[in-house]
């Protein structure tokens, strides 16, 4: 009964058909299917974020979303995000204030700090660290990844592409 | 997770028809965010799995004379974030805002958190304090149900086989009515309430002229606690009188043991988070 079935969407700007399992989640149907494989696994329950996507706009946990769902929809992933020339500020902050340590919840924490600041390009640090509940990392201690937020809001405002 | 049939339908005439096709082997689908995960846990398997997605009318925020409707689809960061709600119900979105993280809220839908029944949920405090209803929609007709009425044990609810939420009816708020939403999260801020209690209030000259108070958390269901309201209406309100109604919690709460903390704990934390949502709604400068 496990058919596969045809999915078209728009993934970080391209037109893409992918052969999904009904069961795939999209995080599942992005890494297995089309070889994203950014968007992480962590808890696959809805918990630690490293599996975050923007879905037509919405910053989503990609495991809590079924692949067939996304039919028609817009969704842009941690590689999506740079630009052609160079990091997005985003990134280059992150880097900058060494914000990661094993990286893996890092792809999570870009794509969410860009939506924070794409919709509140100077959130106080109040707001940075309720935005982020909901991204775990085991390994910063978050103040580090605080800094690279605000430090990408200051770019982003002066217009630097990094 | 196990293998499934999954179908879209476009109107609600189609949705019907599946659900009477496939009975209690179908399931609907809204935002999925609770569903999907009970589904790779093997808590929760359908044959059949009935998406929303593509059922016009389902989503978004109005405003009538009769309250706020809202529709079942609408996503909870929606419904959070709207200028008609904040203005109309503004307690509704700050009782939303407290639900899980944005990313959830960017996803889960108003009537699937509603009709997945999970008696940690927050909205509930909300739309029990502000006496909504539920529109339950099937081939014979509609009916309401008040939220308080809603829920009939552990992720059990009173939808019968063939219904489906369609809209949530929030009343209009009468002007003055004082509100409050405490959610005791003694581990992050993400988390489910160890015990959460929701208020509201309507006073004239220290007297109670009306009170609603809800508890999440707190037993297999989101609980209405009339008898908290009984003691207080029509009555002037002291301290020594409010202390005693939210001592009455401690006969209807029923918690679970978990890593939140153990039943008997919860049971006390019920009845001083209930006290403290009465003072809030009753005392100062009432």
């Amino acid at each position: 009964m496990s058919d596969r079935v045809m999915v078209s969407a728009r993934i970080n700007g391209e037109s893409t058909d992918f052969l999904a399992d009904e069961r795939d989640s999209l995080l599942e149907a992005l890494r297995e299917r089309i070889g994203l494989t950014g968007a992480k696994e962590g808890c696959n329950n809805g918990n630690c974020g490293a599996c975050a996507v923007m879905l037509d706009g919405r910053l989503v946990n990609s495991c809590c979303v079924l692949a067939l769902e996304v039919e028609d929809a817009e969704i842009v992933t941690v590689e999506g995000i740079a630009a052609e020339d160079g990091l997005h500020p985003v990134q280059q902050a992150f880097l900058e204030e060494a914000a990661l340590q094993c990286g893996i919840c890092t792809p999570g924490f870009i794509v969410a700090s860009k939506a924070l600041l794409d919709i509140n390009p100077d959130p106080s640090e109040h707001e940075i660290r309720f935005w982020l509940a909901g991204n775990l990392c085991r390994c910063t201690g978050y103040d580090k990844i605080i800094r690279a937020v605000q430090r990408a809001g200051e770019m982003m405002r002066n217009g630097s592409h990094a | 997770m196990q293998p499934f049939s999954f179908h879209r339908p476009t109107s609600l005439d189609e949705t019907f028809s599946l659900l009477e096709q496939h009975g209690d082997e179908a399931r609907m689908i809204a935002g999925g965010t609770a569903l999907v995960v009970m589904m790779k846990q093997s808590l929760f398997t359908a044959e059949h799995l009935i998406s929303l997605d593509r059922v016009p009318g389902l989503s978004g925020i109005r405003g009538e004379a009769d309250g706020l409707h809202i529709g079942a689809l609408t996503r909870h960061r929606e419904l959070e974030m709207s200028p008609v709600v904040r203005s109309a119900a503004p307690f509704l979105a700050e009782v939303y805002s407290h639900v899980a993280t944005v990313r959830i809220r960017n996803q889960a839908t108003v009537g699937g958190g509603l009709a997945h029944a999970d008696p940690n949920q927050d909205p509930p405090a909300a739309f029990i304090t502000l006496e909504a209803r539920v529109k339950l929609v099937s081939r014979n007709g509609e009916r309401l149900v008040p939220v308080a009425e809603l829920f009939s044990d552990y992720y059990e609810t009173v939808i019968q086989p063939g219904e489906l939420l369609t809209e949530v009816i929030v009343p209009p708020v009468a002007p003055g009515t004082r509100t409050a939403y405490l959610k005791f999260l003694p581990r992050t801020e993400d988390d489910y309430a160890t015990v959460a209690v929701g208020a509201t209030a309507q006073m004239q000259g220290g007297v109670v002229q009306k009170l609603k108070v809800a508890l999440i958390a707190a037993a297999p269901t989101a609980l209405s606690a009339t008898v908290v309201e009984d003691q207080l209406v029509g009555k002037s309100v002291t301290p020594a009188a409010i202390r005693q109604a939210a001592e009455a919690v401690e006969a209807i709460v029923d918690p679970l043991d978990d890593f939140r903390g153990s039943s008997s704990y919860k049971r006390d934390m019920a009845v001083v988070f209930t006290r403290r949502a009465l003072e809030r709604v009753l005392q100062d400068g009432a």
